[in-house]
């Protein structure tokens, strides 16, 4: 049985924040689960995806966000108990489904959790997804931790089927990848089965219908402020004349700040776990109590703005800072360290901060950046691209996903990048407001994501660059998730249809499509240059199964290459290649045999044939 | 309850999430509570990782700079790259068993000598804890027990608030059950190690 469905009624286990919100969903009774994968968020899905193996929730990978929240909203508005999970730019893509959805509204719980990543680990921009609830005029709420995590999402479910409007459930990384201790609650029976009425003239926006359930948002958005009043999710503790608001992992440091500080008996905290709409009547009794106001949020000042402005409209004049000099930062998360620093500063209270040793002189550490993996498949296409493309002058946009590393020396193949699918529109433009060969880079699932729309205006619009679709049949980047490209009978699941890449891209109208095996080096660099060639859109599909992806399946059984006394140390190997299998030692190249998994590709590059496999 | 501030530093690969999550379980069977956090930098792909416990009664899942108690590093360079965690009275626990990144084997950059890194470390903080745990772990069975090697050497220290016998109860039950042995040896070396 999957370590979420266990009925151990109140035993705490350890979990990831990610698997307490996947259980809090559980416990809530949720029937329908939808997603796009995207780290800090992956997990909950993942989990939701192997308990529907074993449960009756209906669970799905969509092709994308916006089709994820789609999706989501029909079964809310059958009245399925639903949660619709992504990463925060993933709610950009599902921003225009969220805004009329607000309008129309749900008829059983939808939660829609937007996974922020305040320092970016793994994202290209820090934007904060709260100001998607203001926008859209829809409650947002934000955990301090991973127990309250699994809690709130309940919460969560409740509020949106009170309020008949969809929830923001808003984590940050620090939440959905930190790990405590959770008690495991009831779980409610899950209504499978949903059942939609007709109801036009409240759920078919036109102008009229649209101008009267804006009308009903807005009173929706005021009970969530009469609800915001007296929630649970926004508290206050201690108290003293010096006020601190803040959300999120910040209480967290605040609390610790406030003990190591020593100041319990001078310090009040106010908690905003539901942060929109905020408790305004709340934060007027909370102000009235302060000499002044402190606001920790990471990102953005959200909380802030509406502080001051509440404040403002009650002639409530006392100092209230967040953001700013010598104050909080917009950028990056914070840490326990910076709150205590800043809050010590601004209350006037002494203390000695622990000292980090002086790394000032230590020698240069040699970096480690994430790299392709050994094996992989698209460091032999994007080096048989570079060959093939050596006589061009070239602008490569490329897209998100494990390929974007294909950016750095010596492979060097990626030179813009916005967001997902970008890759193929951007193209377009590149072609156009240049005379440079455009070559740009999408993997499967990001093709299927929001590539095939680029492909179309391309073709209509009869523009003129080459598309590699690095085909690696299985969404890598995020762990390993389904997409329409994969087969899913080799994850021993049946009830998929598979669908093919190269048909679509024929079916939009591309002329010139190749189908390239990029282990097989000379052919496809021979392949790639005539598509290169070809004026108009052209497309080469890359097909090797992501080494990893194979490794988990066991259909990969690693024969790994020797370098032989064949070798005169040309280093083309290292210096054009680059596999992280390869070491120098004694001023030779080596392989280590323990990560080579044997693709070959240095083997067909070498020009003294010198690499061969290690057992004949 | 006291609080103890402990950070994980390791390649991709070198099993420090099963080496918290025994503490982590650890920490459960002995009644403290603990939280904590993760990153990883693309772990799968040659990346960093570095995980922050928190032991008693705070509440923050992560580690500000100079704030750690102990810095138990699983790769001597990447032992090195954490010393801003450290203050002067941080204890350090290093396996001196190199994993050179990339970077150096292409030539660009250069490892440290390990006796280098070993003063460097020496020089900043108290009392560090260096061996080669890789060593011993092929001792215990399998250079796959490092981490549990790590465990050893880190209880040893008496930096954590848990006891011997609650991480061997814990390496028994977060363990599959075919290396159970193999890691209650590897955990022995390394705690023999530290002493």
């Amino acid at each position: 049985m999957h370590k979420l469905l266990n009925e151990t009624d109140g035993k705490k286990i350890m979990l990831l924040g990610n698997e307490a919100i996947a259980r809090g969903a559980i416990e809530a009774g949720v029937a329908f689960a939808t997603t796009y994968p995207g780290t800090p968020s992956s997990e909950i899905s993942t989990n939701l995806f192997q308990v529907s193996h074993e449960t009756d929730l209906y669970f799905e990978y969509s092709t994308n966000e916006k089709v994820s929240l789609e999706v989501a909203a029909a079964a809310a508005n059958s009245g399925l108990r639903t949660m619709c999970m992504m990463k925060h730019v993933g709610l950009n893509v599902a921003a225009d489904p969220l805004m009329t959805l607000a309008y129309v509204g749900v008829k059983a719980g939808l939660v829609i959790l937007t996974a922020d990543d305040p320092f970016m680990f793994s994202s290209q921009n820090e934007q904060d997804n709260r100001y998607y609830g203001k926008l859209a005029g829809i409650p947002v709420m934000e955990p301090s931790s991973v127990a309250e995590a699994k809690e709130m999402t309940i919460a969560a479910f409740k509020l949106s089927e009170k309020l008949h409007e969809p929830v923001l459930l808003r984590t940050t990384t620090r939440i959905n990848h930190s790990s405590a201790f959770v008690s495991f609650g009831k779980t409610e029976k899950i209504k499978t089965k949903g059942d939609f009425k007709k109801d036009p003239f409240n759920q078919v926006p036109v102008p009229a219908v649209a101008r009267k359930l804006h009308v009903k948002l807005l009173e929706n958005l005021a009970e969530a402020e009469k609800i915001s009043e007296t929630s649970e999710h926004n508290f206050i503790t201690g108290s003293g004349s010096f006020g601190i608001i803040c959300n999120g992992v910040s209480y967290l440091y605040a609390t610790d700040a406030v003990k190591e500080l020593g100041i319990v008996e001078k310090i009040k905290i106010l908690r905003i776990g539901l942060s929109h709409p905020m408790p305004e009547k709340m934060i007027i009794e909370f102000a009235k109590g302060c000499d002044k106001i402190l606001i920790i949020e990471e990102g953005e000042p959200f909380m802030e703005e509406k502080v001051k402005s509440i404040l403002q409209e009650q002639g409530i004049v006392i100092p209230v800072h967040g953001k700013g000099e010598n104050f909080f930062s917009r950028l990056y998360e914070f840490d326990p360290a910076m709150v205590k620093k800043v809050m010590a500063d601004y209350f006037g209270i002494d203390y000695s901060p622990s000292v980090p040793v002086d790394t000032s002189k230590l020698p240069e550490i040699p970096q480690r950046p994430p790299n392709l993996c050994a094996g992989c498949s698209h460091r032999a296409t994007f080096f048989e691209v570079k060959k093939a493309a050596q006589e061009m002058d070239t602008i490569c946009p490329t897209d998100i996903g494990c390929y974007t590393l294909g950016f750095l020396p010596p492979l060097g193949m990626g030179d813009f990048l916005i967001c997902m699918g970008a890759s193929v529109s951007s193209s377009c433009g590149f072609s156009k407001a240049t005379d440079k060969k455009v070559i740009s880079f999408i993997g499967d699932s990001t093709f299927f994501h929001s590539g095939m729309t680029g492909l179309v205006n391309a073709v209509f619009n009869n523009h003129n660059f080459t598309l590699v679709i690095l085909d690696n049949s299985i969404t890598a980047m995020t762990g390993h998730q389904p997409n329409p490209g994969v087969d899913m009978e080799q994850m021993n699941l049946s009830g998929y249809n598979k669908v093919s890449i190269e048909k679509i891209v024929r079916a939009i109208g591309v002329e010139h499509v190749t189908i390239v095996k990029p282990f097989k080096v000379k052919k496809s660099i021979a392949a790639i240059k005539e598509a290169l060639e070809y004026k108009g859109v052209s497309v080469i599909i890359s097909q090797q199964i992501c080494m990893l992806y194979a490794k988990s399946l066991k259909v990969l059984n690693p024969r790994p290459f020797k370098i032989s006394d064949r070798c005169k140390n040309h280093r083309d190997c290292i210096n054009e290649i680059a596999c992280p299998s390869f070491y120098i030692k004694d001023e030779r190249v080596n392989i280590d045999p323990d990560t080579c998994v044997g693709c070959a590709l240095c083997a067909q590059v070498c020009p003294e044939n010198a690499i061969v496999p290690l057992k004949k | 309850m006291d609080i103890t501030r402990l950070i994980i530093v390791a390649v991709g690969g070198q099993g420090n999430l099963l080496a918290s999550k025994v503490l982590g379980e650890a920490a459960l069977l002995s009644d403290i509570p603990v939280r904590m956090s993760e990153i990883h930098g693309m772990a799968q792909r040659g990346g960093v990782v570095e995980s922050a416990m928190v032991f008693g009664d705070a509440k923050s899942p992560i580690i500000s700079d100079g704030e750690a108690d102990v810095l138990l590093g699983f790769e001597p360079s990447e032992t090195l790259r954490a010393m801003n965690k450290c203050s002067k009275d941080t204890r350090v626990i290093t396996n001196l068993s190199p994993l050179p990144p990339f970077t150096v084997a292409i030539g660009n950059g250069v490892y440290p000598e390990i006796e280098d890194i070993k003063t460097l470390i020496k020089e900043r903080t108290k009392n560090l804890i260096a061996f080669d745990a890789l060593q011993l772990a092929k001792q215990a069975g399998s250079p796959m027990t490092m981490n549990i090697v790590l465990v050893g050497a880190l209880i040893k220290s008496g930096v954590l608030p848990m006891s011997r016998k609650s991480v061997e109860q814990a390496i028994k039950s977060k363990t599959k059950k075919a290396f159970t042995e193999m890691n209650l040896k590897a955990f022995d070396l390394g705690f023999a190690a530290a002493a």
